[in-house]
């Protein structure tokens, strides 16, 4: 996967986890709880160091990866007059907020689940500050401005400067390069602060792996640090870098993408365990043209000419599985497809694409042993659902495996066209719309 | 550089993935290299000093390091590193085998999902260096009919269908592996083939991109137009762009961006790589296929529709005579069934006309005509090398004087007890060799080992004296029981003589020489003995004749002095044997006044 989003509860918790270490001379009073409902964070407020929950007035967000939150009126921090929410204001809100499915400006649908409730700052307009990182082509890239808030995204080019930093700058050049590159409306007075907080910021970024970090707004009151709003990504290759320094971190689902079915969730599971690849995802559980496809390329291939083809919205699913999977994986991966095809019936029938481009060294032969197991126990199935099925494939013991799987749907009467190398490789779509028509 | 590749080109494997490599030298064999890709194999935890593999029907070893650095220096012309290290390590190797200034010209990286700051730092570096990168996440590059890297273009009869086992006229650059080995498939059925193929990683930063590949196909001259596969995401296709419209490439270019199915999903669907996902709509696989269209590229309307766009631009290039036809070339076959050797033997052949002895004729060395002696067949048959004059009859001489040495030493006498006992020449005479050990004979390897020891420390002859005194052992080769200096042992002199006029140089000699006169000091028959004259004059010799120090440690661990011993002294004990058959001596018992008899009552515990 690479980069992945992580909460704003923790990348907060990460900062303050980290901060002695890299933020010296900032103090950053790490006030922050992560609930799930109104009474979690009523049970939340009477535990030991969270007493301010009750003393200070509250604001409260869901933290579930998407911005823009206060356009979509998803902010509480004012019931009156700004800064009067309190714990039971905010409890109440959040079992209001989680009591129906809200939509976005961005057409995101989906229920709030996760929110993040933090004392209510206040600040002035000149305190706040937009810091942020991420890499851009080849190079990091540090983006700071003397404006925080909604106001910074309106007159981006205007109001940021940008410090680019390859990946081989040296600590003293790149001190360098943010010292020149503070932006000028930052009074001069504070812009010593300004520039030592954008180092450190920088330094955390890199040494923590992240690929994006914005800090906005971002609240400098003399030496304390007040991370008002964060979104994070971080490399999740680096993990196992990161062990400790990232502790037990969780990358949730972006918001309205529903949680992934238990069967996607199962495959990510063997997925996970596997030193080869098997990845599924369900486009449409009522779909007709369902694939089992080989390779990551490949499933590209297929995906892309089953839309240009026959229509996006007959493709079923998107997945593939690489890496010379055992025999009992692929068997694991092919039932999980037949099971769910062969859910929602179809009049028109289903279709099955066994595809896969000339393997460079995964043994096709075993592979299909797989899925002609699983063919064996699903077969009445794909029958009862219409099923033809279409195969090509190439690459080591092929011809084993493509004459295995033919025998096999001949034996269970199932429908099946098998093609090897000789055939284009999304050929079979082809053959499987226009046999349609 | 306009090649990546040729028929010479050699590699260091690192992880001995050995099916990876056999796939290497089965192609090397099929396409008729004469000397395999693969020169070497770093494998850190591996205790083997090669590892076997076919060569055809035949079967050839392949050198086993434990580090890059030792398998470089052993091969110094192997410049390109197949980096097969886990995600974990992979970085740390390639840096390794960057910092070795001149040795790797092209390192390929197969792990996926090495971090993305590592793998930045790694390109860097390489590209600072001079060195290309392909990969991470990839499965490869070939050169058709010179090089191919491990599992690329799948097995050889897939390499033979898709023309991949001798060049064609195709630049092929792809980022995913599976799709790689499809294209050149596609090729091959459209087209004449590749000349040269990459595929460069799926990872987000992979080293060498689109554009690296094609500028450098661009000047290979076996490239005659270029075949790019893309992938939504990215903006390196951009940069081809850009160079189509400078003029810097001017072969024509057929692509394709894979991914056009993620428009129709607005966010959280990863199609494809990690690298394959588009943060603009520049980097959408239909906004790069009609960038690249209106810059004159060829571009096909689907994929389904690339075999065509190929054929059509290979034929209009055949049809000007740009392309020409290609002579297939005769194609080695590997044997369906292969057995591995049991033995390996790289001292003796007798296969041929006559037996020889590391490619000599036994002839040529054995009648006196040859004027070769015993220490010429031992150099051959020990060594494989063929000894200058001085150190044959050196290694003769020891041969020689070791011979005998009287019917008392506890050898002889057990051969003598054997023979007495009614036992055949080769029972009596293995009796008598297996006594040769750390006591008895054994002061040849010692004498060897701690004089070198010493002396590879620069210890003075009283540091050394105190280091033995300190491990508790009487120095080796030193010390006679009735020799002294005053009357000193004539196979000693005779030995030194030889070695002062013959060997180019003494240098352990005349270490131990000081020492000699450090403990005669002592106590008077304190001399190098004739064992320790031996040990030491053999690493002379090693020294003289290029060894280096690690290969004279290794003989002195595996017991190479002690040979010449055992060699030499087998002629004694054979004439002790024969000596005992002779005189038909009947059966011996020790006399019992001989023994003391100190036996006690058991204790009961």
């Amino acid at each position: 996967m690479a980069q992945r989003a992580i909460r704003e509860y923790d990348g907060k918790a990460l900062f303050s986890k980290h901060w002695n270490e890299y933020f010296d001379g900032f103090h950053y009073p790490f006030k922050s709880v992560l609930v799930t409902s109104g009474d979690e964070l009523r049970e939340k407020a009477k535990e030991h160091g969270f007493e301010w929950l009750n003393q200070e007035p509250l604001v409260v967000k869901p933290d579930m990866l998407f911005g823009k939150r206060g356009k979509n009126d998803l902010v509480l921090f004012r019931v009156e007059k700004p800064g009067d929410v309190t714990l039971e204001d905010a409890a109440k809100w959040i079992d209001e907020k989680q009591s129906h499915d809200v939509t976005l400006l961005s057409g995101q649908h989906g229920r709030l689940t996760h929110f993040i409730v933090e004392p209510f700052t206040p600040h002035t307009q000149e305190q706040e500050y937009y810091i942020a990182a991420t890499t851009v082509g080849e190079d990091d890239v540090l983006y700071m401005s003397a404006e925080g808030g909604m106001e910074v995204e309106e007159g981006w080019d205007e109001k940021v400067n940008e410090v680019k930093i390859p990946i081989n700058m040296n600590d003293a050049d790149i001190e360098k390069a943010i010292h020149a590159n503070i932006p000028q409306d930052i009074p001069d007075e504070s812009k010593g602060t300004f520039a030592t907080f954008a180092l450190q910021f920088f330094k955390f970024f890199r040494d923590m792996h992240f690929a994006y970090l914005e800090i906005n707004p971002l609240v400098l009151i003399g030496n304390d640090a007040h991370i008002l709003d964060l979104v994070a990504r971080l490399d999740d290759t680096a993990g196992f870098l990161m062990k400790d320094a990232w502790g037990d971190i969780e990358f949730p689902t972006a918001f309205g993408m529903e949680d992934q079915s238990p069967e996607e969730k199962a495959i990510a599971e063997a997925d996970s365990k596997s030193g080869a690849s098997l990845k599924l995802t369900i486009l449409n559980p009522q779909g007709r043209i369902w694939t089992m496809v080989a390779g990551g390329g490949a499933s590209v291939v297929y995906a892309d000419t089953i839309a240009d083809l026959a229509g996006v919205k007959d493709l079923a699913n998107y997945g593939e599985y690489s890496g010379g999977p055992t025999t009992g994986e692929t068997e694991f991966y092919a039932e999980t497809i037949f099971d769910l095809m062969t859910r929602y019936p179809d009049e028109r029938g289903k279709i099955l694409i066994i595809g896969g481009a000339i393997a460079n060294f995964t043994d096709v032969a075993k592979t299909f042993t797989g899925i002609i197991n699983a063919l064996e126990k699903w077969a009445p199935k794909l029958k009862e659902h219409k099923t033809k099925i279409y195969v090509r494939r190439g690459g080591p013991n092929y011809e084993k495996g493509l004459k295995d799987i033919k025998e096999a749907a001949d034996r269970l009467g199932l429908d099946m066209e098998v093609y090897g190398p000789e055939t284009h490789v999304t050929d079979i779509v082809r053959m499987a719309v226009e046999n349609e028509k | 550089m306009s090649r990546l590749f040729t028929k010479d080109t050699q590699a260091i494997f690192w992880n001995n993935n050995k099916s990876a490599i056999q796939r290497m030298l089965d192609y090397d064999y099929v396409i008729g290299r004469e000397t395999p890709s693969v020169a070497a194999i770093v494998a850190p935890t591996s205790s083997a000093k090669f590892e076997k593999f076919f060569w055809g029907p035949d079967e050839i070893m392949v050198d086993v390091f434990r580090s890059t650095a030792e398998a470089a220096k052993a091969h110094p012309n192997a410049d390109v590193l197949l980096n097969f290290a886990s995600f974990r390590t992979a970085y740390d190797v390639s840096m390794e085998a960057i910092a070795m200034d001149g040795q790797f010209r092209v390192i390929m990286v197969t792990a996926e999902g090495i971090p993305e700051r590592l793998a930045r730092k790694m390109n860097q570096a390489a590209r600072d260096a001079g060195v290309t990168v392909i990969g991470p996440a990839t499965v490869g590059a070939i050169a058709p009919g010179a090089f191919k890297i491990a599992n690329i273009g799948g097995t050889i009869e897939n390499i033979i269908n898709s023309k991949l086992h001798r060049a064609g006229s195709a630049g092929l650059v792809t980022r995913s592996g599976g799709l790689f080995n499809e294209l050149c498939n596609i090729i091959s059925l459209n087209a004449d083939g590749i000349a040269e193929g990459v595929a460069i990683g799926g990872d987000r930063f992979v080293g060498s991109v689109f554009i690296d590949n094609l500028l450098r196909m661009e000047s290979n001259p076996d490239v005659k137009y270029m075949i790019l596969l893309g992938e939504v995401g990215g903006t390196e296709e951009y940069k081809v762009i850009e160079a189509v419209k400078d003029g810097r490439i001017t072969k024509p270019i057929i692509a394709w961006c894979i991914g056009t199915i993620a428009k129709h999903f607005s966010s959280g669907v990863q199609f494809g790589h990690a690298g394959a996902s588009a943060n603009a709509d520049r980097e959408t696989a239909e906004a790069k296929n009609q960038a690249m269209r209106e810059a004159g590229i060829h571009v096909p309307d689907s994929f389904n529709d690339l075999p065509r766009v190929i054929n059509e631009v290979y034929t209009k290039l055949y049809n000007e005579g740009v392309i020409l036809e290609i002579e297939e070339p005769e194609i080695k076959t590997i044997p369906k069934v292969r057995r591995p050797k049991q033995f390996i033997c790289t001292i003796s052949d007798d296969r041929g006309e006559e037996a020889t002895y590391a490619g000599f004729p036994i002839s040529s060395v054995a009648t006196p005509d040859t004027g070769k002696s015993i220490g010429d067949v031992v150099s051959l048959l020990w060594f494989k090398k063929v000894y200058p004059k001085w150190a044959t009859e050196f290694i003769e001489t020891v041969i020689k004087t070791v011979a005998d040495h009287g019917p008392a030493v506890s050898g002889a006498h057990n051969a003598k007890v054997t023979a007495r006992a009614g036992k055949s020449v080769v029972e009596s005479l293995v009796t008598g060799l297996l006594t040769i050990g750390p006591r008895f004979g054994g002061a040849i390897d010692g004498a060897a080992k701690y004089f070198k020891y010493a002396d590879d420390n620069n210890l003075t002859p009283a540091e050394f004296l105190a280091y033995m005194k300190k491990q508790g052992i009487p120095i080796p080769g030193i010390g006679h029981r009735i020799k002294s200096l005053r009357n000193p042992d004539l196979r000693v002199e005779g030995l030194k003589k030889f070695a002062q006029e013959y060997f180019p140089a003494t240098p352990l000699l005349d270490y131990a020489l000081t020492v000699e006169q450090l403990t005669t000091s002592k106590k008077d028959n304190l001399i190098l003995n004739v064992d320790g004259t031996i040990g030491i004059l053999m690493v002379d010799m090693w020294r003289a004749l290029g060894y280096s120090e690690e290969e004279i440690d290794e003989f002195i661990e595996s017991g190479t002095l002690n040979s010449f011993f055992i060699l030499g002294r087998t002629i004694g004990f054979i004439g002790h044997v024969l000596d005992e058959k002779r005189l038909a001596m009947p059966m011996y018992r020790h006399p019992m006044d001989d023994i003391l008899y100190d036996v006690k009552k058991a204790e009961e515990i």
